[in-house]
C-alpha cells in the first residue's frame, strides 16, 4: 500500500519482529521510520491513512537508541589532541570506525594541550549530523588545561593553566574559539572558577568537574553556578571520605538546585574502576550515570606505544599507562564493550545498561527531545543488538550505516 | 437466535474468532466486493481479537478486502488518549493486521459537528453496501454499543449521554477517577445494528449473566436494548458458562443439546 501523499512522499519503513527500548522498557513493538525520524504509526494510520512501504524483519533483535560518547580522545591511530596536517581525515576515520561500536554521536575530546593546538584543531571540528560517513559530531569536549596539578593524571604539567589572570578571557584566549565546544572539564577549586562556570553555562556549554582536588562544598558551589557533569568519576579526584566525600559526594548531595540533575561519566572498562565502586556509584545515583569510553588513539589498534597529546602511552590488553609508569591514561575499550561490562558488573537490566550510553548522555547535553530515545519524532539513530548486547547493525537518520557481516568481522 | 455456550472465556473467544474468520473466507472478498464487519471494544472481545491476529499472522486470514465500522467512540477525549476507542482499536487490532487504513471507520468524537459526523457514518455504511456481520458486546445494564436503557430500539447513529452504570464500569480505565470518565459518546443506534445481515453478540463472565437473562428470556424492552435482537433474523449469542448463570436450565439444555 502506498504511503500517503498529502503529508510526505518519502518512503516509510517498518521494522518488525523486534523489541524496542521505549519508556525505559524493552517492548515488543514495531519501529517506524520516515525521513530520518521515528514515526508515530497510529497517527499515520488515522490521520494520513498511510501504511508502510517497506517492512524489514529484524529477527527478534533488540533495537536501542544509538550510543552517545561524550569523552573520546581518538582511536585507530588518531589522536584528537595532535594538530596534524590530516586532522580532518583522522576525525573522519574515527567517526566512521566507531559506528561498529554502536556510537552514532560523539564529542571529540582534547586533553590538556598548548594554546597552539586548540587554535589549530578546534576550527577543524564542526558540529555535523552523522550518516554513512560516520557518527555525528555534537561538539568538542575540552578536558583541561584548567585543571589541578595534583590530579593531572596523564595530562602534561607544563600546559596546565589557571584562571587567576583573566578568568573567562583567559579561557577564551587559550581555546581560541568556543563555537563548536560542547563540554569543558575544569577543576572548580581554582580561583575565579565560579565566574568561568557561570559564563560557560550562559553560553550553553556543559561544565564538567574533573582532575580536581575540590572538596564537596567547592563541588556543590560549582554545581550551583551551573556545572552539571563529573568527568570520569573516581578517577583524578579525591577519593570518597566519609567526612568529606569530595566530588563523589555530589551523587547524593542535597544542595543540587531543584529540577537539576548531576550526571557523572564512568569508564566501565573493568580497569578504571573496581566493579564494586561502579556498583556503589550506580546504586547511589542510577539516573545520573553516563558511560564514556575515554578512548585514546590506541583503541582499535594492536598493543604497543601510541601518543595521547603531548604524552606517549603504552597499551597492553585493556590497560593503558603513561609509558614507563603506572598512571592510567585513557582507555582502549569500545563503547559496546563498556555497555556489556557495565551490565555484567552491576547486574542491572539490559534497559538500564543501554540507557546509560544513550538516554543519559542525551539528557546531559539537553538533546533528549531528538537523540538518545526512540520516541516519536526523534532522530532515527538506532542500533540492532543481540541478546548479549553485541551490535549487529547501526542506523543513522533511518539509514543503515554499518552491519556486522556474516563472518563476524 | 443461536445461543452458543462454550466452557470458558478462551474457548468462547476462539469460537467467535473462528466464526468471523470463516465468514470472511467463505465470502471470498476481492477488490470489487469487500466484506463489511462491525466491531466492538471493551474487555470482552480482546480474546477474540487476539485470535484473529493469530490467524492473520499464520497466513490464514487477510483483512485486505475487509471494511470495518466500529460501534462507538467517546466524545471530547483526544484521539491519541490511551483510553480512546481509536487507541484501543490500533493497539489491539489494526496495528497487527493488513487492513487498509481507508477502510477502518471509527466515529470521530472530536468532530466539530457531532450529528453531521453520525449522519456521515450512516452514509458510509450504506455506501459500503451495509454490514455483513456486526460483532457486539453487552453492557451490565443490557446495552448494545452505547444504547443505554431507554434508547429507542429503532435508533440510528447519534450522540448519547452515558448512564451512571456505564460511567462506573468505565472508571477503572481512568484511574478510578469518576471526573475523568467521558460522559458522552457517539454510538451506532440499535436500528443501525439491526440492519446488519448477521449479528454476533459476545457475552462472557458472571457479571453479564443477568443482562443476558433479560436480553433473551424476557420480552423486547428498551430498558435492555440487546433484547431488540430477538427480532433479528440471524443473531448468534456466544457465551461462556458463567454468562449463563441466570438463565433457566431448560434454555441452556436446549441450546447445548
Amino acid at each position: 500500500m502506498p504511503s500517503n501523499k498529502s503529508v510526505s512522499d518519502a518512503p516509510i519503513v517498518q521494522f518488525t519482529n523486534c523489541r524496542i527500548l521505549r519508556s525505559h522498557q524493552l517492548q515488543r513493538e514495531d519501529l517506524w521510520v520516515r525521513e530520518g525520524k521515528i514515526l508515530n504509526p497510529e497517527k499515520l494510520f488515522f490521520d494520513e491513512k498511510g501504511s508502510a512501504d517497506i517492512q524489514l524483519d529484524c529477527k527478534d533483535s533488540i533495537i536501542a537508541p544509538g550510543f552517545i560518547d561524550v569523552q573520546i580522545n581518538g582511536g585507530f591511530g588518531v589522536d584528537f589532541s595532535l594538530a596534524t596536517d590530516d586532522f580532518k581525515s583522522g576525525l573522519d576515520l574515527v567517526s566512521q570506525k566507531i559506528l561498529s561500536h554502536g556510537v552514532t554521536s560523539f564529542c571529540p575530546t582534547l586533553v590538556t594541550s598548548p594554546p597552539s593546538v586548540y587554535h589549530q584543531v578546534l576550527p577543524q571540528i564542526s558540529i555535523r549530523n552523522g550518516g554513512a560517513h560516520g557518527a555525528g559530531i555534537l561538539g568538542a569536549h575540552l578536558e583541561g588545561p584548567f585543571i589541578s596539578k595534583e590530579k593531572k593524571g596523564a595530562h602534561p604539567e607544563h600546559c596546565l593553566r589557571t584562571f587567576e589572570a583573566g578568568a573567562f578571557q583567559d579561557l577564551l584566549a587559550t581555546y581560541g574559539s568556543l563555537d563548536c565546544v560542547r563540554i569543558v572539564t575544569l577543576a572548580p577549586e581554582m580561583k575565579r572558577s565560579s565566574e568561568v562556570i557561570r559564563e560557560l553555562t550562559k553560553q550553553g556549554i556543559c561544565v564538567s568537574l574533573g582532575h580536581s582536588v575540590a572538596n564537596l562544598s567547592q563541588a556543590e558551589e560549582a554545581v550551583q553556578h551551573g556545572a552539571t557533569f563529573i568527568t570520569h568519576l573516581f578517577n583524578a579526584m579525591l577519593p570518597f571520605h566519609h567526612r568529606d566525600p569530595g566530588i563523589v559526594g555530589l551523587l547524593t548531595s542535597d544542595k543540587i538546585p531543584a529540577g537539576r540533575r548531576v550526571f557523572y561519566g564512568m569508564i566501565s572498562d573493568g580497569i578504571h574502576t573496581n566493579p564494586a565502586a561502579l556498583r556503589i556509584a550506580h546504586r547511589a545515583h542510577p539516573k545520573g550515570l553516563v558511560l564514556v569510553t575515554d578512548a585514546i588513539a590506541g583503541m582499535g589498534l594492536a598493543p604497543g606505544r601510541h601518543t595521547l597529546g603531548q604524552q606517549v602511552v603504552e597499551i597492553d590488553g585493556l590497560n593503558t599507562y603513561i609509558a614507563g609508569t603506572k598512571t592510567l591514561s585513557g582507555s582502549v575499550a569500545t563503547m559496546d564493550t563498556c555497555v556489556r561490562h557495565f551490565q555484567e558488573a552491576t547486574g542491572c537490566s539490559v534497559e538500564t545498561a543501554l540507557e546509560a550510553a544513550s538516554l543519559h548522555p542525551a539528557q546531559l547535553l539537553g538533546i533528549e527531545h531528538k537523540k538518545g530515545t526512540l520516541n516519536y519524532d526523534s532522530d532515527a539513530d538506532f542500533l540492532m543488538l543481540n541478546d548479549d548486547l553485541y551490535v549487529q547493525a547501526t542506523y543513522i537518520a533511518g539509514e543503515e550505516v554499518w552491519r556486522q557481516d556474516a563472518l563476524g568481522m | 437466535m443461536r445461543l452458543v455456550i462454550l466452557e470458558d472465556y478462551d474457548q468462547a473467544s476462539e469460537w467467535a474468532a473462528k466464526y468471523i474468520c470463516n465468514r470472511i473466507i467463505q465470502f471470498k472478498p476481492n477488490q470489487g466486493r469487500y466484506f463489511t464487519l462491525g466491531l466492538p471494544t471493551g474487555n470482552t472481545p480482546l480474546g477474540c481479537y487476539k485470535k484473529l491476529i493469530e490467524y492473520h499472522k499464520n497466513g490464514d486470514l487477510s483483512f485486505k478486502y475487509v471494511k470495518t465500522f466500529n460501534m462507538d467512540e467517546y466524545v471530547g477525549l483526544p484521539r491519541n488518549h490511551p483510553e480512546s476507542y481509536h487507541s484501543y482499536m490500533w493497539n489491539n487490532f489494526f496495528k497487527h493486521i493488513d487492513i487498509d487504513p481507508n477502510n477502518a471507520h471509527i466515529l470521530d468524537g472530536n468532530a466539530p459537528d457531532l450529528q453531521a459526523e453520525c449522519d456521515a457514518f450512516e452514509k458510509k455504511i450504506e455506501e459500503a453496501g451495509g454490514i455483513d456481520l456486526f460483532v457486539g458486546g453487552i453492557g451490565p445494564d443490557g446495552h448494545i454499543a452505547f444504547n443505554e436503557p431507554g434508547s429507542s430500539l429503532s435508533s440510528r447513529t447519534r450522540l448519547k449521554t452515558l448512564a451512571m452504570d456505564t460511567i462506573l464500569a468505565n472508571a477503572k480505565y481512568f484511574d478510578g477517577d469518576l471526573s475523568k470518565v467521558p460522559t458522552m459518546a457517539l454510538t451506532v443506534g440499535v436500528g443501525t445494528v439491526m440492519d446488519a445481515r448477521e449479528v454476533m453478540i459476545l457475552i462472557t463472565g458472571a457479571h453479564k449473566a443477568f443482562a443476558l437473562y433479560k436480553a433473551i428470556e424476557e420480552g423486547v424492552n428498551h430498558m435492555w436494548t440487546v433484547s431488540a435482537f430477538q427480532q433479528h433474523p440471524r443473531t448468534i449469542f456466544v457465551c461462556d458458562e458463567d454468562a449463563t448463570l441466570e438463565l433457566r436450565v431448560k434454555t441452556v439444555k436446549y441450546f447445548k443439546g
